[in-house]
């Protein structure tokens, strides 16, 4: 037994205040040792335990027909059909990868990748939403090369293609960068695997990488601000180890064909601690586990090492009795570590045994009931001011030739050209487009899959920021013609102690609420990451609230999906959703604001879920009818950047009449998309409004060739990164 | 046409290639795991697929270039069958000696996933019957080491020999004379990093990659 004596600032050290340590000796009914302390502290960090958000979470809809598994499990899992299942979720590796960005990222990647084939599922594609601080800040280049490399070096090597994201560029994100990865994979709707443990005397077995002292208190680091020595937590970075993981998932999805499996779970943050205790609570069971049997990397470990590890590339099961040999003849084959490290009990105890002694005994029920649960003050953010005095622009052509460079619209084709999104040979929307679109191997059918957020209007107003992230990813999807499904979300904020932040989480939960009913967008699975702001800058500077959304939907047919390069000369385009001629363009929060004019006031525009809906329907159902050419959403720079991305992609320019000031140009307006067909508004227009803005054909846009929008657009990526991008 | 994949730990596009040798011959490929140390009788072509084999640690390839199973890919591409190796499976054949060379870090250090033009040097071989010589093809590339090089002599020697299979219309990724797939001396073995098997059906928007295959069947039958 660990004899260390539990002082105030050992309780300290672990992260756990005076009353939370109040609630261990409750639910301990005695002192607890080193070990038990260590586990309290992991699983009531804020990170597992979701201590501050839960009550706030569960007012996001998380039901539908569509829903087979809802937020709890793994990943959250959705019908598509043919008794076929998309199994998805979204998660944060924020401060592991500002501390150290390649394995920061990805160890990213592959914990999201084991949430998904934990549950059964073949991943099929990775995606991203990455936040950066100023490009110009001197840790930037460092960071924005080791998460892109990192992201591509896990992915890349596991063989799941990473066919998206989306990037942006702030200075609130200089301390704190924000890496949030996305996993779909598809199983069949009978081998959906859950994690509840059940059978007493059933063995658990422990798979893949052995244990080592790396990550011990990585779910304790997330949960806290950075300090001015957020350098000296390296240590507490994860190592990844794409290739074991490749093995890892091969492994695992051969026994998965079999019936030898009761549950299973990986070992994500808190490793083998929040495993075994979530194995054995959802399934109101005990558990047993022999220390000495854990395979361990190093020499000399104590269970209070190996508890806290978070070594990556591991994976818990509760076998069906008998069952050992024939599974461990499977990872055997692909050269992965097999040990029966316990049993489970009916004692609803956890008992850890380590060289013959029990070093912890803890009551499971208490641990998970006596968790301590917040409901910190909050306090809304103020209505944002009209914007006023609104400046005009004297150049449409100069002004989008400078935006189409600026960080957040210039091309990423930098960043995703060092990512295989090809591998599996059915990705059949690349990045670049609103959303990408991978084929179900094997069948005619489309997963769309895209992610977003905008974090400047989630600071403007987070109820209709949080309203807009739901209401983007919707426009994305319907865009390539996907209906959309379901929702995962990464809900990244500061830190929740403070009045002001609770007031973004709760209004951007708020916000996304409406949003998700209003469109039929359940929310099946999600990642709270709190705590994100730094004293490191020198500032205390908070993140922008950014609760990133990753949404599927679903294409009948694959080749039926729209792109949004223009297919021809001489096609009308369109705008569907406004109209030019009301003069509404709405301005406040907009990149051409802040861009051309370094202003970041007003409010952000509103969104009409209605409206909202009423395009997206009409848009999917012109691109299933075959009406429209080519599909594209408007979000940030407005109308006339929407126009550019179209025309740059094919190469085609625009004639565009009735575009004259800033705000029909810029304005950053909701609910809309430009399309290109012949006669589109004659054909139906379900109420929505649908106006000719314009002819495909030449090489300019608004006076400004597409070899000069191009060139502004290629190059902010390669003359940031260039000289010195491999050097991370 | 009887064809077998090679599976390394490791390996990521062997189903790629078993689905583009399935669709284009008709029959199903073996897929052959690396502990092998025979191959099924009376094969036409042995394909060694992209990836990560053993992670790329150490060197890419130079691990999977020493599997047991690499012995009997030797011993029959020396009896004359067709071996094709497909960005890790160029390289593992270049570090198992089948192919001159070797497959060096990009010049820019970066990954690089990306449609290429392509430029067919050779049209006599049974892999690249199906193009004409001088022919422009798009295939796409997806590696972190496809950086070819030899010394000089043997450089000339595979332009002399017309072994040079297919080049690289421009640098992508510093390959010496931008060599992107060459022959062994017998022309039975071809070693390329281009992926030929994402290229071979509408999905992927050209079909450039499916007239190796079909070159392959209607040489190898």
């Amino acid at each position: 037994m660990t004899q260390s004596p539990i002082t105030p600032e050992v309780v300290a050290e672990h992260g756990l205040s005076p009353e939370e340590y109040e609630r261990v000796l409750h639910a301990m009914e005695r002192q607890p040792n080193l070990t038990e302390l260590g586990i309290f502290s992991v699983m009531w960090s804020e990170h597992c335990s979701y201590k501050s958000s839960r009550i706030h979470l569960k007012r996001l809809p998380t039901t539908g027909p569509q829903v087979i598994c809802g937020p709890g499990e793994n990943a959250g899992v959705v019908d598509i059909g043919d008794g076929q299942a998309a199994i998805f979720k979204m998660e944060s590796h924020n401060h592991p990868s500002y501390i150290e960005p390649y394995q920061g990222a990805a160890t990213g990647v592959g914990g999201i990748l084991r949430d998904v084939f934990t549950m059964g599922a073949r991943p099929i594609a990775n995606m991203n939403s990455l936040r950066f601080g100023r490009p110009d800040h001197p840790k930037m280049r460092h960071l924005i090369a080791g998460v892109v490399h990192g992201i591509g070096g896990y992915g890349n090597c596991v063989g799941v293609p990473t066919v998206g994201g989306e990037v942006n560029f702030h200075k609130a994100y200089d301390g704190n960068i924000l890496v949030n990865a996305m996993t779909v994979g598809i199983a069949d709707t009978d081998k959906i695997f859950y994690s509840a443990a059940s059978g007493v005397g059933n063995p658990i077995v422990y798979v893949g990488s052995k244990t080592g002292r790396d990550g011990i208190h990585g779910a304790t680091m997330a949960s806290a601000d950075f300090g001015e020595d957020s350098e000296e937590k390296r240590p507490t970075v994860q190592v990844g180890d794409p290739f074991t993981e490749k093995l890892l998932i091969e492994a695992c999805l051969e026994l998965m064909a079999s019936d030898a499996i009761v549950a299973i779970q990986d070992m994500g943050a808190a490793g083998l601690t929040s495993s075994s205790v979530e194995m054995a609570s959802k399934g109101g069971v005990g558990i047993e586990l022999v220390m000495d049997d854990v395979p361990q990397r190093e020499e000399g470990m104590t269970p209070y090492e190996m508890m806290l590890s978070e070594s990556q590339e591991r994976m818990l099961m509760v076998l069906k009795p008998g069952r050992e040999d024939f599974a461990k003849a499977i990872f055997e084959k692909w050269e992965l570590d097999f040990a029966v490290i316990g049993h489970v009990t009916n004692t609803g105890r956890m008992v850890l045994k380590w060289k013959g002694d029990v070093v912890a005994d803890i009551p499971l029920a208490p641990l998970a009931d006596e968790a301590p649960l917040y409901d910190r003050p909050h306090v809304p953010t103020p209505k944002p001011a009209p914007l006023a005095n609104v400046p005009e622009s004297t150049d449409i052509g100069a002004d989008l030739l400078k935006l189409m460079g600026t960080p957040d619209l210039a091309s990423r084709r930098w960043i995703w050209e060092q990512y295989d999104h090809m591998v599996g040979a059915d990705t059949v929307q690349r990045p670049g487009g609103d959303a990408a679109v991978v084929r179900v191997h094997g069948t005619q059918k489309g997963l769309a899959i895209t992610t977003d957020c905008t974090p400047r209007y989630c600071f403007a107003d987070p109820v209709e920021g949080g309203k807009q992230a739901i209401a983007e990813a919707w426009r994305n999807l319907s865009a390539v013609g996907a209906k959309p499904l379901a929702v995962t979300n990464c809900l990244n904020f500061a830190n929740p102690q403070r009045p002001e932040i609770m007031g973004q989480i709760v209004g951007c939960l708020e916000g996304m609420s409406e949003a998700c009913r209003a469109l039929d967008m359940p929310i099946v699975s999600g990642n709270v990451s709190l705590y994100n702001e730094s004293k490191a800058t020198g500032g205390g500077s908070a993140i922008l609230p950014t609760p990133a959304i990753g949404a599927i939907g679903l294409l009948p047919d694959w080749s039926e999906s729209a792109t949004l390069a223009f297919k021809g000369e001489g096609e009308g385009i369109y705008l569907i959703g406004g109209t030019v001629s009301e003069r509404a363009g709405h301005l406040g929060q907009s990149l051409w604001l802040r861009e051309l004019h370094g202003r970041e006031d007003g409010p952000p525009p509103p969104v009409n879920l209605d409206r909202e809906k009423a395009a997206g329907d009409l848009v999917r159902q012109l691109i299933a009818d075959g009406k429209v050419t080519a599909v594209h959403d408007v979000s940030d720079g407005g109308l006339l950047v929407a126009v550019t991305e179209m025309a740059l992609a094919a190469g085609i320019g625009a004639e565009l009449g009735a575009i004259t000031d800033a705000a029909a140009a810029f304005g950053e307006d909701q609910g809309r998309y430009v399309v290109t067909g012949d006669d589109i508004d004659r054909a139906y227009t379900m109420g929505v409004p649908i106006t000719r803005i314009g002819t495909t054909g030449g090489n300019e846009v608004a006076g400004i060739s597409l070899d000069s929008l191009r060139s502004a657009h290629e190059a902010f990526f390669p003359k940031l990164m260039g000289a010195d991008a491999a050097l991370a | 046409m009887k064809s077998a994949v090679i599976v390394f730990p490791g390996s990521n596009c062997n189903r790629d290639l078993q689905v583009a040798l399935r669709d284009v011959s008709g029959q199903e490929p073996a897929m052959i795991w690396h502990r092998e140390t025979a191959l099924p009788e009376g094969l036409d072509l042995i394909a060694v697929p992209g990836g990560f084999s053993y992670g790329d640690y150490l060197r890419s390839g130079a691990m999977a270039a020493r599997s047991p199973v690499m012995r009997a890919v030797k011993d029959a591409a020396h009896k004359g069958v067709s071996v094709l190796g497909i960005c890790n499976g160029f390289q593992i054949l270049t570090e198992a000696g089948m192919l001159p060379g070797a497959l060096m870090r990009n010049a820019n250090l970066s990954f690089v996933c990306r449609d290429v033009d392509l430029k067919v040097e050779n049209s006599q071989s049974a892999f690249t019957s199906r193009y004409e010589a001088g022919e422009e093809i798009v295939i796409p590339v997806a590696h972190h080491d496809g950086n070819y090089t030899a010394d000089e002599e043997t450089l000339d020697r595979l332009e002399g020999e017309g072994r040079v299979a297919f080049r690289y219309n421009c640098a992508v990724n510093g390959s010496k004379r931008n060599i992107a797939g060459i022959l062994n001396e017998a022309g039975n073995v071809l070693g390329m990093m281009p992926h030929p098997e994402r290229m071979i059906e509408r999905a992927h928007g050209r079909t450039d990659g499916r007239r190796l295959f079909e070159g392959l069947l209607e040489a190898l039958g």
